[in-house]
């Protein structure tokens, strides 16, 4: 078995003690949201949360299409780990902002197009996962798994589209902030600092959790190949 | 790609690549041919679907309580997942068919392009959904009174079967490949085509409630375009999925 390769290691200490420090700056450097008060300091890690759990389902998308191009299996464990953390990082997102959405628009939970497209998103995932569970020959789900994760991710936007045409009132804080969403607010200097420091942050422990879980399905097939060849 | 490139390569199949456009529907036109003929002499999979969506519909009126006032409403709501849910019945039994008795493989063999069995699926599965709906309409219109025959509806429920079997077709193929395959489909087919849905129910409700065409054009707009996305990429990557 190959040892963890050293930039690894560095990598975990690093994300780590960097998301020590962006919690230190969550709760002690950015001020307090004057209408919304506490409750606000989840929008930093919400944010974060919910742009990795984008920027991986876009990586997945991306590793699909180069699996089907060079049928290349180390693409597949790609595809298959980038889900995994996208999933977890989007629930996440979603729990997180279900918190923040109880005191602000008085409700855990509403079908707002975000909101709905996120759910359906990790459903869509889920039936991947579902997908590579019925097939044993690992050729053909790695193969089934790209086309549905291509077919997932076109259907995504179009979900999103459809249900926007209703109103939407989820807060757009970056860009062309629209006052009449419930609970958006102008961001200060150290507030912005905080925001794309948790971005970054976040943006690395999934590099790191990418790198480890790539590894982790690489060791599981060479397992597996050693078992064959027991056997 | 690379699996056309494979198919140019080999000698004994030169049609392959050099089939005419002509002979390209021919070929369609010959499977689809072939999918209707074995349906008229078994019917077992339109009276299949016939029979789920009138319990489908049975069932609905006891849940929802079916009155005059509540009809207007969902009736559009209430059709669309009678043909999802029948679509689903429907799709997976004719790629079952397919697999089960070994007919894929010898589709496979056939000396023409890929795309010709997937187009081919497609057609004849949108035939199938089309000939349920034209039964269960004009029995739903008939069982609770409700006048269903309007041609921006119909125009409706036929974009909205384009979507749907274009990309259940091909789902469908992945899913009898599966070992979990009764089970799977929905489960990937469903949160796919959930814009498709949204849509056909909100222009079928509008055409119902007989809004002026300019409410309703964000909708079929959306149904075009969902349509015509989804058929190129079926079409794109239906090679991989058949790819043995």
């Amino acid at each position: 078995m190959q040892a963890q390769p050293r930039v690894l290691t560095i990598l975990d200490y690093a994300s780590a003690l960097l998301l020590t420090l962006a919690t230190g700056m969550v709760f002690f450097y950015a001020p307090t949201e004057a209408v919304m008060g506490l409750v606000q300091k989840v929008f930093y890690f919400h944010t974060a949360t919910a742009w990795v759990g984008m920027l991986s389902f876009t990586v997945s998308l991306g590793a699909g299409i180069a699996y089907l191009r060079t049928g290349n299996r180390r693409w597949d464990l790609v595809v298959l780990a980038s889900v995994e953390i996208g999933m977890v990082f989007m629930l996440i997102a979603i729990i997180m902002g279900s918190i923040w959405a109880r005191p602000i628009w008085n409700t855990w939970w509403t079908w707002d197009p975000r909101l709905t497209t996120v759910t359906i998103m990790e459903l869509i995932y889920a039936a991947y996962l579902m997908l590579r569970q019925g097939i044993e020959d690992p050729d053909r789900r790695a193969r089934f798994g790209a086309v549905y994760v291509i077919l997932g991710f076109v259907s995504v936007p179009l979900t999103f589209f459809s249900i926007r045409i209703f109103r939407t009132i989820h807060p757009v804080v970056i860009g062309g902030s629209d006052p009449q969403a419930t609970g958006s607010f102008d961001m200060t200097a150290r507030m912005l600092q905080t925001f794309l420091t948790s971005l970054v942050v976040f943006s690395l422990i999934y590099v790191d959790m990418l790198w480890h879980r790539i590894r982790l399905g690489e060791l599981a097939d060479k397992v597996e190949q050693l078992k064959l060849r027991l056997s | 790609m690379n699996v056309r490139s494979q198919v140019e390569k080999i000698p004994a199949h030169p049609a392959a690549s050099s089939i005419p456009f002509r002979h390209y529907f021919q070929a369609i036109g010959a499977v689809v041919w072939k999918d209707l003929v074995a349906e008229m002499r078994s019917r077992e999979l339109l009276s299949g679907m016939l029979v789920f969506s009138l319990l489908v519909i049975l069932i609905f009126n006891f849940a929802l309580e079916l009155d005059a006032a509540t009809r207007v409403s969902v009736t559009a709501g209430v059709l669309w997942v009678t043909f999802t849910f029948a679509g689903t019945l429907g799709l997976n039994r004719s790629m079952a068919v397919e697999k089960d008795n070994g007919c894929l493989d010898g589709l496979l063999l056939a000396p023409v392009d890929r795309s010709v069995i997937y187009f081919a699926k497609v057609i004849a599965n949108l035939v199938f959904i089309l000939l349920v709906a034209a039964i269960v309409l004009p029995l739903y219109s008939i069982l609770y009174n409700v006048n269903l025959f309007n041609l921006g509806l119909i125009w409706v429920i036929f974009l909205g079967a384009v979507g749907y079997v274009s990309v259940g077709t091909l789902l469908a193929s992945m899913a009898v490949q599966a070992r979990t395959r009764d089970i799977l489909l929905p489960i990937l087919l469903f949160p796919i085509v959930i814009p498709l849905l949204v849509a056909a129910v909100k222009a079928s409700s509008g055409f119902l409630q007989g809004l002026e065409l300019a409410a309703i054009q964000p909708w079929l707009t959306l149904l075009v375009v969902y349509d015509v996305i989804f058929t190129a990429v079926a079409f794109m990557v239906f090679d991989y999925v058949v790819e043995e």
